[in-house]
């Protein structure tokens, strides 16, 4: 399986990005660490007539404390993040999370943010980002803005972004101090993509959890903080709501399953992990 | 920089286990069979052709990643090291040798991939658990062996280059 014929650019910063995207629109692709773009253009499923290749842009490789936000540039590496020595201290959902993404070999090269501009529903960083309320940065030739992760995912592989605009940059907010986190996730083999993710923040008075695999995108939803048959209806109730998607692999049922038994042991990790607030 | 055509031939130059290297690659040519094809370097091998199986492993600037989602083009001015690389004039490394001594490879087809993703990560963790090991092969298939014996080769690999540097 190999790509089919494109043209090839490479593109040192945002703007000259963007100028391309401003010329070709829908028929350029950004192309950051190529772990999710190329897999699908050696399949055939993407073709694009220009590929503007950001990798090798140390500007947009940027991770930076900035305001209470992890701000990780376009053309930073998941590894890059991953290995940062206080990301336990920074945020602990995203230590927790990294391991179940693919591969040590796949994260090495593969961009954060290209994971979430990709939008895949089971896809484990666009079920952080939206768990914890993060932000894209969306840039083009004429503007730069910045929406809220429960914005920019709309659907299966889709987002708000328009054919002129690259994401810039994905933000995460720094872990606040009392709360505590949890992750857990199923899939066929180590490294697949879930079946079923769930991320759960446990705040003061309130319990965010976050569900990836089951409807056409990552589901956040907010409940006061719940424990014992409490929490087991509430995951239940919605388990239901997700329009499970049904497939060969892995039926609904399965995946409403995952939700209430994988969604119980995330709060209780989140729950569990929450310090008393100094 | 300026647009390379899909329909030209752009020339290619890299290290390839330290000797320059170059060759020519239409933007749409994958790095594994750029350095199969136009450099001759068959020990990396191609099996998925979408990031799943680990066969065409390489380091790039002493990083291990997939030769199959890279193109050729992206790989101009830069470091490779493949399978080639790890023997010293004929002698085998010392995890190609651990891989011998623990018959950690049957058909081999694997193997290439497995060594330089070890060759990259025992660099950065270096008293790993079975459980890390395990979780660094996950990005590999192998169906001959089971893993087992390739997990005990990382970890002796692990304990001796420890042992050495404490001796």
């Amino acid at each position: 399986m190999k790509p089919a014929a494109f043209d090839y650019q490479r593109a040192d910063s945002a703007e000259m990005a963007v100028a391309a995207l401003a010329e070709l629109g829908g028929d350029a692709r950004i192309l950051a660490g190529g772990q999710s773009l190329m897999a699908v253009m050696n399949m055939r499923l993407a073709q694009p007539k220009r590929l503007v290749d950001i990798s090798r842009s140390s500007p947009l490789a940027d991770v930076r404390l900035d305001a209470g936000w992890l701000h990780i540039g376009a053309a930073a590496t998941q590894a890059s993040v991953e290995w940062r020595p206080r990301l336990a201290q920074e945020q602990p959902l995203l230590a927790l999370a990294f391991p179940h993404i693919s591969h040590f070999q796949i994260r090495n090269r593969g961009t954060v943010a290209g994971s979430i501009a990709h939008a895949d529903p089971s896809a484990e960083l666009p079920l952080c980002l939206l768990a914890l309320e993060g932000e894209v940065v969306l840039r083009s030739s004429r503007r730069r803005r910045t929406l809220r992760a429960a914005d920019f995912f709309t659907g299966m592989l889709t987002t708000a972004r328009s054919d002129d605009e690259m994401v810039e940059a994905v933000r995460f907010p720094l872990a606040q101090p009392g709360t505590g986190h949890g992750f857990e996730e199923f899939s066929m083999r180590h490294g697949d993509f879930a079946v079923c993710a769930v991320a759960v923040v446990a705040e003061a008075k309130r319990l965010r959890i976050a569900v990836g695999g089951v409807a056409d995108k990552a589901v956040a939803r907010d409940f006061p903080l719940l424990g014992g048959s409490a929490l087991g209806d509430a995951l239940n109730e919605f388990a239901w709501s997700l329009d499970a998607r049904d497939e060969p692999q892995a039926s609904a049922a399965l995946r409403r399953r995952l939700v209430r038994e994988l969604g119980r042991r995330a709060a209780e990790q989140a729950l569990a992990t929450r310090s008393t607030p100094p | 920089m300026s647009v390379l055509s899909r329909d030209t031939l752009h020339e290619v130059k890299l290290q390839l286990n330290g000797k320059p290297r170059s060759g020519h690659a239409h933007p749409r040519l994958l790095l594994s069979d750029f350095l199969r094809h136009q450099l001759g370097a068959t020990g990396t091998h191609v099996g998925c052709e979408h990031g799943v199986c680990g066969a065409c492993t390489v380091r790039v600037d002493g990083v291990a990643q997939r030769a199959c989602m890279m193109l050729a083009v992206q790989a101009d001015g830069r470091d490779l090291q493949t399978v080639e690389g790890l023997a010293d004039d004929g002698v085998l490394g010392d995890l190609q040798a651990a891989f011998k001594r623990h018959h950690a490879l049957q058909c081999g087809f694997c193997t290439a991939g497995i060594l330089m993703s070890c060759a990259d990560w025992l660099g950065r963790v270096e008293d790993p658990s079975e459980a890390q090991v395990r979780e660094m092969l996950s990005g590999h298939l192998c169906r001959c062996t089971g893993y087992t014996p390739i997990v005990a080769a990382v970890l002796d690999v692990a304990r001796l280059r420890k042992g050495a540097a404490h001796a």
